[in-house]
C-alpha cells in the first residue's frame, strides 16, 4: 500500500495505491490523519485510480476520515475508483456523504 | 462435485490477500468475467476479515476455507472456531457492528450477500461460525462474450 499527496493551493489531493483491506487499514488511517494534521486545507480529494481492491474495511476508514474532516467543515471527495471499488462504494451508499467527482 | 479445494490459514490480516487470491484463481475454470472474480474476492475478504476481527478478536486462531465447483456453481465455506455470533439475524443487518469504535462499517455481510447469489451463516461446532456462499456462472454467456 502506498499513499501519495499533493497540495494544490488549499485543495489536498491524495492517491491511494495498492489494496485496501484489514491488513493496510491502520496504515492508511494513520497516514491520512498525519497528512491532514500537517496541511491546512479547504477540501480533500482521494484519487482511487491506483486502488485495485477495497472491501468494507476501506469503507470504515473513509467514514472515519469523513467524520474528522466534517468536524472542521472540510469536504471529502473521491474520484476515479475502479469498477470493483466503485461497486463496494455504491453498495454502501457512501457517495451520499463522500461524493464521487470526475 | 467437479473440483474442490481446502485451505487452512492463520487468522492474521496479511493472509486476507492470499485467501481471496486463491479462491479467485480456483474459480477460473468456471470462465468468470473480471467483475465476477472481483465479487468473489471481495466476499471472501469480508468473511476472512470477520474471522480475524470478530471471531478471534485479533488473537490466535485458524480459518478454514473450502470451495467446490459443482457444474457451473461455486460453493465457498469459511469456518472459524472463535467466539461465534450471538444474534445472526441482527449481525446480517446493514451497518450493524459490535465495534463502532474501530471505525467498522458494519457492511461485511451485506457485501457478501450482494456480491454472491446465496449467503448462509451458521453456528459452528463446538464454537465459531460457518459462512456458506455460492455463485452460479453463466458459462455460455461468457463464451459468447469472448467470441
Amino acid at each position: 500500500m502506498n499513499i501519495q499527496h499533493r497540495l494544490n493551493g488549499t485543495s489536498l489531493h491524495i492517491w491511494l495505491i495498492g489494496e485496501l483491506d484489514e491488513s493496510h487499514a491502520a496504515f492508511v488511517r494513520e497516514h491520512l490523519d498525519e497528512i491532514f494534521r500537517t496541511n491546512s486545507v479547504s477540501e480533500v480529494i482521494i484519487d482511487m485510480s491506483g486502488l485495485s481492491f477495497m472491501d468494507s474495511t476501506g469503507i470504515g476508514v473513509l467514514i472515519g476520515r469523513y467524520k474528522s474532516l466534517k468536524s472542521k467543515s472540510i469536504p471529502l471527495f473521491v474520484q476515479k475508483p475502479s469498477r470493483a471499488v466503485d461497486k463496494v462504494l455504491s453498495l454502501t451508499g457512501i457517495y451520499k456523504i463522500i461524493p464521487k467527482i470526475s | 462435485m467437479d473440483n474442490n479445494m481446502s485451505l487452512k490459514i492463520k487468522a492474521i490480516s496479511k493472509n486476507e490477500a492470499f485467501a481471496r487470491s486463491v479462491v479467485g484463481a480456483f474459480c477460473v475454470e468456471l470462465n468468470p468475467t473480471m467483475d465476477e472474480i472481483n465479487d468473489i474476492k471481495t466476499a471472501v475478504s469480508e468473511a476472512v476479515t470477520n474471522c480475524i476481527v470478530h471471531a478471534y478478536n485479533y488473537r490466535d486462531g485458524e480459518i478454514e476455507i473450502n470451495a467446490d465447483i459443482d457444474g457451473n456453481c461455486l460453493h465457498i465455506e469459511i469456518k472459524d472456531y472463535g467466539v461465534g455470533i450471538e444474534d445472526i439475524e441482527k449481525a446480517r443487518q446493514p451497518f450493524f457492528t459490535t465495534k463502532p469504535e474501530e471505525e467498522r462499517s458494519g457492511m461485511g455481510f451485506t457485501v457478501m450477500e450482494s456480491f454472491m447469489d446465496t449467503l448462509d451463516i451458521q453456528k459452528n461446532s463446538p464454537s465459531g461460525t460457518v459462512v456458506k456462499m455460492s455463485k452460479t456462472f453463466d458459462m455460455n454467456k461468457n463464451k459468447a462474450d469472448k467470441t
